[in-house]
């Protein structure tokens, strides 16, 4: 396992040797060593923006950084507890549409359950990406951006498609959640997150 | 005296006479740039902001210059100071010399002298409740500027930055003064919340900031998912988060923006609604863009709010 040792380097300096060593692995998981909090935040938040998982543990007068990248992201501590100790993918939910099945009436009431029951599940997803007519509930109007919001501040990535919002004039009414592009959806649907598409 | 050191003002007043206060600073930052005359202009726009943050105008300056002789040519210490004359000009001082040494790490700025009208100096310590409050330069020069340095920014958003931290605070500072405000402070190394901390305590009210209405220069976003936050952010927020409440669904994102430390910032000005809007105009028409409301003075104690 790789380790970077970043005591006695000022930022921006940690941050980009853990970017090397990030570029240079496919997958995997390294420790950075830092010695003070702009270091610790900055390199987690890096870390978490390129889709690794990180873990931090106080080690003598700083933190230790456990970063995974790809497939094996799956640190002990991640594990829901008393699962099995096979390694389990973190789930994706994809949103396609507003409503939840073929009849719009019926579709829209079980769009609102869907969501109302998902903030309060007990295992939440790791991400929630919302595309096409879906990006209606994290815009302006939508009557789910309570339970959207519950998702978020447990710590779900919720991501709406950029290009959606523009196409239903909503690139302003953002209300939940981050923008995303189709990059970033290819990454999650590809590599290591286990989908569930709701149409 | 008028002003010395213990209200936390941006810079020392001395009264002259009934009708003229002198104004009086030094300040003095390292590179935030590649480009040296850039960086002189920078700096020189960050020494001569502390005079218009007192509504004064700047009457002479003194260049303050240390750096390192081996690692640096002529041609580039030349730019630097033809880059702090060219703002010294623009804001219609006189730059009458200054003082150089030797020293590891390159440092530039100005001392600065300027002159006051008593009855209408500005100061941090006269803010009242139902005032709104402008921002004039986009917050996040502290994380595009360390993206820079991380060689991770773009060139449109490195120029972006420059350009903001190039310019003067004269026609937002004359603008201010010709609508009667009697407080502001400019937003330098303390962040957005360490230098509205100063007004807060000072003027003893609560500042309220609208989240969504702060501007933020292009770049700093993704400065900010790239971990490019330069360490005085987090001291800024560590020193002042126990007088910020945050109710912004950003949440630690949004503090963290606030706590970004600028170079040569915009002002903060306390306004009286009914002239914001107006003054706000006026502002933006003179060159700074991006000028803002950002949020309201409520009675208080000395807190800041991010809602």
């Amino acid at each position: 396992m790789t380790i970077i040792d970043c005591n006695n380097l000022a930022c921006p300096e940690p941050v980009l040797k853990t970017k090397n060593a990030l570029d240079s692995i496919e997958e995997g998981v390294i420790t950075v060593i830092v010695d003070n909090l702009a270091a610790k935040e900055n390199v987690s938040r890096f870390a978490k923006a390129q889709g690794c998982t990180v873990s931090a543990k106080a080690a003598g007068e700083g933190w230790e950084l456990t970063i995974a990248k790809g497939y094996s992201c799956e640190l002990p501590e991640m594990m829901p507890e008393g699962a099995p100790g096979v390694a389990k993918l973190p789930t994706a939910i994809l949103i396609l549409s507003d409503k939840m099945g073929a009849d719009p009436k019926l579709g829209e009431v079980l769009m609102r359950a869907f969501l109302s029951t998902l903030s309060k599940a007990s295992l939440p997803p790791a991400k929630v990406l919302f595309m096409n007519s879906g990006v209606l509930l994290t815009a302006a109007g939508s009557e789910a951006i309570e339970d959207i919001q519950a998702l978020v501040d447990q710590g779900v990535e919720v991501l709406s498609c950029g290009t959606c919002l523009d196409f239903f004039d909503k690139k302003d009414a953002l209300k939940v959640g981050t923008v995303t592009n189709m990059f970033d959806t290819v990454e999650t649907l590809t590599d290591g997150y286990r989908v569930t598409t709701i149409r | 005296m008028l002003i010395g050191l213990h209200t936390g003002d941006d810079a020392g007043v001395r009264l002259l006479d009934s009708s003229n206060a002198l104004v009086q600073t030094v300040d003095f930052i390292s590179p935030v740039v590649d480009d040296p005359y850039a960086f002189g202009q920078i700096a020189a726009a960050n020494s001569l902001s502390d005079v218009y943050a007192m509504g004064g105008t700047p009457i002479t300056a003194l260049n303050v210059l240390a750096f390192p002789c081996k690692e640096l040519s002529r041609d580039e210490i030349t730019a630097i100071l033809q880059g702090g004359a060219d703002k010294v000009a623009e804001a219609g001082g006189a730059l009458l010399g200054g003082h150089t040494v030797e020293s590891p790490e390159l440092f530039y700025g100005l001392s600065v002298t300027g002159l006051v009208d008593p009855a209408k100096l500005i100061s941090n310590a006269n803010a009242r409740p139902g005032d709104n409050l402008i921002l004039t330069k986009p917050l996040g020069a502290g994380m595009v500027s360390t993206a820079v340095k991380g060689g991770l920014a773009s060139p449109a958003h490195t120029e972006a930055m420059v350009k903001s931290m190039a310019t003067l605070n004269k026609k937002a500072a004359e603008a201010m003064v010709s609508a009667g405000v009697r407080c502001a402070t400019d937003v330098t190394g303390f962040g957005l919340i360490g230098h509205a901390a100063g007004i807060a305590r000072e003027s003893k009210v609560n500042l309220i900031f609208d989240w969504e209405r702060i501007p933020l220069l292009p770049g700093a976003k993704e400065a900010y998912s790239l971990g490019m936050v330069a360490a005085g952010a987090y001291a800024n927020r560590e020193k002042w988060h126990d007088i910020v409440e945050v109710r912004a669904k950003e949440g630690e994102e949004a503090l963290l923006y606030a706590s970004d430390p600028q170079t040569s910032g915009g002002l903060l000005i306390s306004v009286s609604p009914h002239e914001s809007e107006r003054l706000l105009e006026v502002i933006i028409s003179s060159g700074t863009a991006e000028a803002a409301i950002v949020g309201e003075v409520a009675p208080g104690d000395g807190s800041l709010i991010i809602r």
